[in-house]
């Protein structure tokens, strides 16, 4: 299937024009993101900044700065929830975990960690599998915003309904309302929780690999890259997972379009966790 | 070919009207359907129901997946479903009119994609969610189809398209397979 052979309409020129700026005036590359989800976001942006046209929007990115903060924010905002997809973290649990027992030590990387909710829910299912003090996870993201709250450890309780529902259905073993104290509208999390936890800034798209895990996660962040950028960002896993390290995946993503498959073998389908064999 | 993908979209009612739709579908049909119902956003059987009135292969896209016609494309639960020249995109961006998956969303996307290449139908449904993106694909040129409000479940989202654009034609359900059947046969642009 493919488009008419009619030339691009002026909308997507004038987002390739727009992408290259905000490359060249920033270093942010947006450029290989998937485009019918970046044109919604562009146009929500439009919208809020008050310009008729990708181009007015060009124009006010580069010559106002807290323009281009509101741009890249809004380009790189993704959502997460504690136990996201519960079936994942209890395949987690019950088949990743007990090989991680068997390293002295465990690296875990959380690459797109948005807020921290998955983060925090890997901190408890790990210390109630009591191998948290033999981890250490490293939680990044691209949006400072996103990464400073999720350094916070506070959530909405009026979240907590859903996590606790999600946090059972993932194996959880005590009361959820443990793990947080409530306070006006918000749950804090245990701070010890987080001493595991190292949080840092890291674009998955410019910057390069950093250490080597024993288990790596990214879930629902590269649906926003284009093909080719997430045939980079698997390349970029694999040089960053040792040899039968995990990699964990969003629900409705997979291996299947990218030439890394047949480096890995799955663990479950359909929680989308597999294991490096080459 | 004069369309390329055909979008539908439901809340309220939808799952019988989409199982008439469905079930009067031919073997052979040559287009590619993409289709949003309402959910809830942890249960995960919809196809599986679906597929037991549908003699074309029903499933749930996987992020970046190719669109092949004489298939039916199910948004799944929690994710918007995008399309976009040839695959199919997911995004997890909020809910739109409180939706994800979002019948706008998938509707504005196909009119990006396709242009005028886009048959769009809008069936049953309890929000506004699916007027906007509907009169987008009429705008672009596209051909629209809603189910009769009269007959629908609920008339909130047909009375919405209706009031939103021009609509090509407004069908009891039965009569919109038998449609499409015939759109899909169509060369002339």
């Amino acid at each position: 299937m493919t488009s008419t052979d009619l030339p691009p309409p002026i909308e997507e020129l004038e987002i390739r024009l727009l992408l290259e700026a905000v490359f060249q005036h920033s270093g942010y590359d947006f450029r290989q993101y998937a485009l019918a989800s970046l044109r919604r976001r562009i146009r929500a942006q439009m919208g809020s900044e008050r310009v008729r046209t990708v181009s007015g929007l060009q124009e006010k990115v580069l010559h106002d700065g807290a323009c281009l903060q509101r741009f890249l924010l809004g380009l790189t905002v993704t959502e997460t929830a504690m136990f996201r997809d519960p079936e994942f973290f209890l395949a987690f649990r019950t088949k990743v975990v007990p090989q991680l027992r068997t390293y002295p030590f465990v690296r875990i990387w959380h690459a797109g960690c948005a807020s921290g909710e998955e983060v925090y829910s890997m901190a408890i299912l790990l210390a109630e599998e009591g191998l948290l003090d033999r981890c250490r996870i490293y939680a990044t993201d691209v949006n400072p915003c996103a990464l400073q709250q999720a350094r916070e450890g506070i959530f909405p309780l009026a979240a907590m309904q859903d996590y606790t529902t999600n946090y059972i259905q993932a194996g959880g073993k005590v009361s959820f309302s443990e793990y947080y104290t409530a306070r006006y509208e918000h749950a804090i999390f245990r701070p010890g929780l987080k001493e595991s936890v190292v949080f840092a800034q890291h674009n998955l798209v410019t910057d390069s690999s950093f250490n080597e895990f024993h288990m790596i996660v990214c879930r629902n962040v590269m649906i926003y890259f284009d093909k080719p950028l997430q045939a980079r960002v698997h390349r970029l896993f694999l040089d960053s997972l040792t040899r039968f390290g995990f990699l964990g995946l969003g629900s409705k993503e997979s291996l299947t379009f990218s030439a890394c498959e047949g480096c890995y073998e799955p663990v479950d389908r359909r929680a989308k966790l597999y294991r490096r064999v080459q | 070919m004069r369309f390329a993908i055909v979008v539908v979209g439901a809340s309220l009612g939808g799952l019988e009207a989409m199982e008439t739709l469905l079930a009067g579908l031919p073997e052979q049909f040559a287009l590619p359907v993409a289709v949003v119902l309402h959910r809830p956003s942890q249960e995960s059987d919809l196809a599986e129901l679906l597929q037991r009135h549908c003699v074309l292969p029903v499933g749930e896209p996987e992020d970046k997946m190719g669109i092949e016609a004489g298939r039916v494309y199910l948004a799944p639960a929690g994710y918007h479903l995008l399309v976009e020249a040839g695959s199919f995109a997911l995004s997890t961006d909020p809910p739109v009119c409180h939706a994800r998956p979002s019948i706008d969303v998938l509707f504005e996307s196909a009119a990006d994609a396709y242009r005028d290449r886009v048959v769009g139908v809008a069936l049953t449904g309890a929000s506004q969610d699916g007027a906007r993106g509907l009169a987008t694909i009429k705008g672009r040129g596209g051909f629209a189809i809603v189910q009769d409000p009269a007959q629908a479940q609920s008339p909130v989202l047909p009375e919405a398209v209706l009031a939103a654009t021009a609509v090509d034609r407004v069908l009891p359900i039965a009569e919109v397979a038998p449609l499409l059947a015939g759109l899909s046969q169509l060369t002339v642009r």
